[in-house]
């Protein structure tokens, strides 16, 4: 899976199941200050990362991942890692 | 003393989605018990229950309401929605108000059930997703409603098997007369999956009457055969009188008087002396006597044991009078934790349009409730005063007055 797949499968999460807007899905947007992204939405974030790229991810280890493309960042290395 | 009346209903179960739909099916003596094929694959006795369709609240509530709320909780929001509409309290009234909830709930085992089933897949907890904690705990309805309607009083579940949601409203009642509360929303809710019933099945209480299934739920009658499982939700806005007349509300009822108490005997079994004591007490408590009752909302599920016990102590305190009595249970099947809440739905539904909803399938008495007035066709009665019982395992009793009130402006 490369990095546009990634970015669609993460938006689409983004957009269906947290019903955030579209057009604020910009890389440099904060998770949690811009999209309120909270901590019960990272453990689902968890799940989907599980269902669709079969890597194992812990909601505390995204503490660090503050911006939209950091956490594209950190799943495509998850993945070069599995 | 203050004065509790109800100012707003709402329920969605079996016999229909919302009070229009209800008062129609008990008007026409409807049953709502059908067949779930999926009990007969998972090794049920019987798969007879309430038919209650999952409302789909996308589009109405946001993601994180939608995704803690268990079956149940989903019956409870629908349900509670046409309560505060049907009582005229919005958002903003919500927001500026303290509102408390207490409602009965005693169970949330699908959730519960399809956590620990992921998790042995997966071994993995995370992976039961965020939701399942908020829909797993015996108070995910109140926490809840708590959360969607942003309330600010009260707070907390009632769990006391088939009489939760009817000691819900008697301990709404009390708080409200107390003067801790001026507006409460109460009631009951009850899932209807597979997954919630079958301990209840393992132990023989369901009818099997399975090529009849409108036919199943019999309460009082010789051949009845155990009682049909259902569910759904039912909400009554309680609220202080004089608090009801300057907000303009509608009053529908009074909850006049609450009676209970518990039989100190065996887990399963009802008993006519314990019943007879809620029943008093709660006639008592509304200032009343027997004679003054107008209609008799009985817990009669269906079963050999529980509806002679009960059949017994109404003949003990009403045998003379012969005070009109039936089981809506005969329709729904028995709705277990909400029972005794959407029993005073249905009850106010009667009382306001003026008639008495049939026990139906009661053919032929047996030797208990061969003195008792079983009204098995629809009845046009003018209700004034209502006694409703609840009874559940452990021996909890709950029993509640219920008055048409004319407001004096």
């Amino acid at each position: 899976m490369n990095r546009e797949e990634i970015i669609e499968t993460i938006n689409n999460f983004l957009i269906e199941e947290l019903e955030i807007d579209a057009e604020r899905l910009k890389d440099d947007a904060r998770l949690r200050e811009d999209l309120k992204i909270d901590s019960l939405d990272f453990v689902d974030i968890a799940v989907i990362v599980e269902e669709h790229f079969k890597i194992k991810i812990k909601p505390e280890e995204m503490k660090n991942v503050k911006l939209l493309s950091q956490f594209y960042d950190y799943i495509e290395n998850k993945m070069k890692e599995a | 003393m203050r004065r509790v009346v109800i100012t707003g209903m709402g329920i969605y179960s079996c016999l229909g989605k919302n009070l229009e739909e209800v008062k129609q099916s008990l008007y026409a003596g409807k049953s709502g018990i059908g067949i779930d094929e999926a009990r007969i694959a998972y090794g049920y006795r019987s798969p007879l229950t309430g038919i209650v369709e999952r409302p789909q609240l996308k589009g109405l509530l946001d993601r994180r309401s939608r995704i803690c709320l268990a079956e149940e909780g989903e019956y409870a929001y629908m349900a509670t929605v046409e309560a505060l509409k049907n009582a005229g309290i919005d958002a903003d009234y919500l927001e500026k108000n303290e509102v408390g909830v207490l409602y009965g709930n005693d169970s949330s085992a699908k959730s519960v059930i399809e956590a620990h089933m992921h998790t042995l897949e997966t071994k993995d907890t995370t992976l039961q997703g965020s939701g399942a904690i908020f829909q797993s705990m015996n108070s995910t309805v109140t926490m809840n409603l708590s959360t969607i309607f942003k309330l600010k009083g009260i707070n907390m579940t009632i769990s006391a098997a088939c009489a939760s949601s009817s000691h819900a409203i008697g301990l709404g009642l009390m708080f409200i007369r107390e003067g801790l509360q001026d507006v409460i929303i109460c009631g009951g809710a009850q899932e209807v999956n597979y997954l919630s019933m079958s301990s209840f099945d393992a132990i023989s209480a369901f009818s099997t009457r399975v090529n009849d299934p409108t036919k199943a739920s019999r309460p009082f009658d010789r051949d009845r055969d155990g009682l049909v499982p259902s569910g759904g939700a039912a909400t009554v806005i309680l609220e202080e009188y004089e608090h009801a007349v300057k907000r303009g509300a509608t009053i529908l009822a009074e909850v006049a008087g609450y009676g209970f108490s518990s039989n100190g005997a065996n887990i399963s079994q009802a008993s006519d002396f314990g019943s007879c004591i809620a029943m008093q007490r709660a006639m008592k408590d509304a200032g009343v006597q027997p004679a003054d009752i107008d209609y008799i909302n009985a817990h009669a599920t269906s079963t050999l044991q529980g509806d002679a016990f009960e059949a017994d102590a109404l003949n003990h305190l009403f045998g003379e009078l012969k005070t009109p009595v039936s089981s809506t249970k005969s329709m729904t099947g028995h709705e277990c934790w909400m029972a005794g809440g959407s029993e005073i739905v249905y009850s106010n539904l009667m009382m306001l349009n003026g008639f008495i909803a049939p026990n139906i399938n009661f053919e032929n008495p047996d030797e208990h409730s061969r003195n008792l007035n079983i009204v098995n066709q629809t009845m046009e009665k003018n209700i004034n005063l209502y006694l409703s019982n609840s009874f559940g395992f452990g021996g909890t009793n709950s029993a509640l007055v219920v008055r048409k009130l004319k407001v004096e402006n």
